[in-house]
């Protein structure tokens, strides 16, 4: 019990710290990064109350998906101004002590993870569902045949998102040759090819 | 105080779903920020959900937090789109500048 609760207020101190380190933060890379520690520290006090699949589902979702995909449109868009203004070594200096710190922390609750899943029987004492079934066969059974509907539904969100997004950042290239495929597929012997009577010793007069 | 129960989740979560409010109105400076606190906000909804379906040993809470994931995956996707198409056109992601539609 005393473990849970320490490993309860390391984790969510380390999540509100670095909450509120997102909203202040200067720098929107290191915005992103503590964006990324808040998630690892939130999914992993999931895994400790008992909700071990959405705990890592919700690791590769955000970490592996969103979180990446903020950094590449931060990347791309050039947003920090003021930050590139400074000179280069200062900068340099603050990238390497920023990124030791999270990693250090990241590390640390990584140690702590793995230190704590021996004493793992008595984190879970909120949750005292049958242990035989495991969370993620639990939640595939009621998702699977209650909320089948609700299922597609957010499968068809995604799809409408995807195309979304890909048609709002689309844009058509001049100035360069495409293949056209349907005039490729519509071509027939009628039009490609011409047959021609030849008389001899008049020769054909071909004109392209 | 040692006994870490529903309280200290749904206090946890309330902690998260402000400083995500705070970090909305607060930030001035450039849109991404803002998207993040939504994520932020988003993020203290499921612990809220997910401690009470612990709490009470009911899956739907589960269930519906994994609908939230999705549907903040997908609205983190189409803001990113809008964002970079908004910064080719104007050049810029400022808050203060974007009053186009006169709001």
């Amino acid at each position: 019990m005393l473990a849970h609760s320490l490993f309860f207020y390391f984790f969510s101190s380390v999540a509100v710290f670095s909450a509120v380190m997102v909203t202040i933060s200067r720098n929107t890379v290191y915005s992103v990064f503590f964006l990324i520690l808040v998630f690892i520290s939130i999914s992993i006090l999931f895994i400790m109350i008992g909700a071990e699949f959405l705990g890592m589902v919700m690791l590769i979702i955000y970490v592996g998906a969103v979180a990446v995909l903020f950094l590449f449109v931060v990347m791309m868009l050039n947003v920090n101004e003021k930050a590139t203004e400074r000179p280069i070594k200062k900068n340099f200096i603050n990238n390497i002590s920023v990124g030791y710190i999270v990693g250090a922390i990241i590390f640390l609750e990584l140690l702590v993870v793995i230190g704590g899943w021996k004493y793992k029987s008595n984190f879970i004492k909120l949750s005292s569902t049958d242990l035989s079934v495991s969370n993620t066969h639990a939640l595939g059974s009621v998702l699977y045949t209650d909320y089948i509907h609700l299922f597609q539904i957010s499968g068809i969100i995604l799809l409408v998102a995807m195309i979304g997004a890909i048609s709002l950042t689309f844009t058509k290239r001049e100035n360069i040759k495409r293949q056209s495929y349907f005039s490729q597929i519509e071509r027939e012997k009628s039009t490609a090819v011409k047959l021609l009577e030849v008389e001899s010793n008049k020769g054909v007069n071909l004109d392209d | 105080m040692i006994e870490i129960g529903l309280g200290h989740y749904l206090c946890l979560s309330a902690i998260i779903f402000t400083i995500g409010i705070i970090g909305v109105f607060l930030n001035r400076k450039n849109v991404i920020i803002i998207l993040m606190s939504i994520e932020l906000i988003l993020l203290g909804v499921n612990i809220n959900l997910v401690s009470f379906s612990v709490y009470s040993q009911d899956l739907v809470g589960q269930i519906f937090t994994m609908f939230i994931l999705t549907v903040a995956a997908a609205e983190a996707a189409i803001g990113l789109a809008i964002i970079v198409i908004y910064y080719k056109n104007k050049g810029s992601i400022d808050v203060e500048q974007i009053n186009s539609l006169k709001g």
